[in-house]
């Protein structure tokens, strides 16, 4: 019964993109990459308007009401 | 002869032709179009990723960024503070310092705003970036973007997408003989013809995207822009006849008949 109290403790509702999200397990910036399947190679990740550095990825956590954005490179003149 | 060397904030490209990535129907056609313009540096653009999309199929797998270089730019941002946004994250992204600032003023002509152009090259310059600055063709300006340490300066032959070819040339030439950095036409090349002109001018480089993607056959469009500008880069090495009003006849009339 503890998991489901803790479940619900760490729940978090995101912003992603522009899309809300709801997360229903623990997340670092890593895992949520994994999740949505990004090469955490070839993106930029901003979190609450600043940027998270690469390296931090395995550590930030994501918390509720979070506002994160995803970049990458795409065609433009 | 010496080498013709095309240098740009300390880096050494083999092409004078820059080409853009947007507009083409797929990434296939994008990378066969690079392929024929024998270009080593790309503009690319940076967008949110769609995260719905299983698939993702992305830019670099198509265009291997370890072989053509990457020039991220800032189109579509109108204010200072979103170029700024979007070139922070594009650093992060590749770790590359080298970026084309454009901040656009007006939906309509997408002119640039000069003001917030040159409020950004201010802070990307502090903040280590080399920038290449899209910009009016207005020769005062372009001045003072080099004198902020812009990397290359980036006037509009005339506005994005139009083709319609160089529209003041005594302001480019003005630009041109008073840059100590390199000018690279940027906009409105309409055809490869066009672009010949802006390489006789002297320019350094010319930067193409929609006169190729917009081309009915893209690739071969491509392959002629390549071409062009090498015509046009040894046609200003060479250096032009003078112009003259009357006739000056090719034969001698020595021993005439």
């Amino acid at each position: 019964m503890k998991v489901s109290i803790l479940n619900i403790l760490i729940m978090a509702k995101i912003q992603l993109n522009g899309r809300k999200y709801v997360l229903k397990n623990k997340h670092t910036i890593l895992t949520l990459l994994k999740r949505y399947k990004m090469d955490s190679k070839k993106i930029a990740v901003e979190l609450n308007g600043k940027i998270v550095n690469r390296d931090k990825y395995k550590i930030v956590h994501v918390k509720n009401k979070d506002k994160i954005e995803i970049v990458h490179f795409i065609g433009g003149g | 002869m010496t080498k013709d060397t095309f240098r740009v904030a300390n880096q050494i490209l083999k092409s004078r032709l820059i080409v853009g990535t947007g507009k083409y129907k797929s990434f296939k056609e994008t990378a066969k179009a690079i392929e024929a313009s024998g270009a080593d540096m790309v503009t690319v653009a940076i967008r949110r990723v769609n995260i719905l999309d299983k698939k993702k199929t992305l830019l670099t797998d198509f265009i291997n960024p370890k072989k053509i270089k990457y020039l991220p730019n800032t189109a579509g941002c109108f204010t200072s503070d979103e170029a700024l946004r979007t070139l922070r994250l594009a650093r992060e992204m590749g770790g590359w310092k080298m970026v084309k600032l454009e901040v656009l003023a007006d939906k309509k002509t997408l002119y640039p705003d000069m003001i917030e152009t040159l409020k950004a090259t201010k802070v990307l310059v502090k903040e280590g970036f080399k920038v290449l600055v899209y910009c009016s063709d207005d020769p005062i300006l372009a001045k003072k973007l080099e004198h902020l340490g812009a990397s290359a300066i980036m006037p509009l032959a005339s506005p994005i997408g139009s083709g319609l070819g160089i529209q003041n040339k005594i302001n480019l030439s003005i630009i041109i003989k008073n840059s100590k950095v390199p000018v690279i036409v940027d906009a409105g090349i309409g055809t490869p013809s066009d672009a010949i002109i802006a390489m006789e001018m002297g320019c350094d480089a010319v930067l193409i995207n929609s006169a190729i993607a917009n081309a009915k056959k893209p690739v071969l469009m491509a392959e002629s822009f390549k071409h062009a500008v090498i015509s046009g880069r040894k046609a200003f090495l060479a250096g032009r006849m003078r112009k003259i009003f009357y006739a000056d006849a090719s034969s001698p009339t020595k021993g005439l008949i």
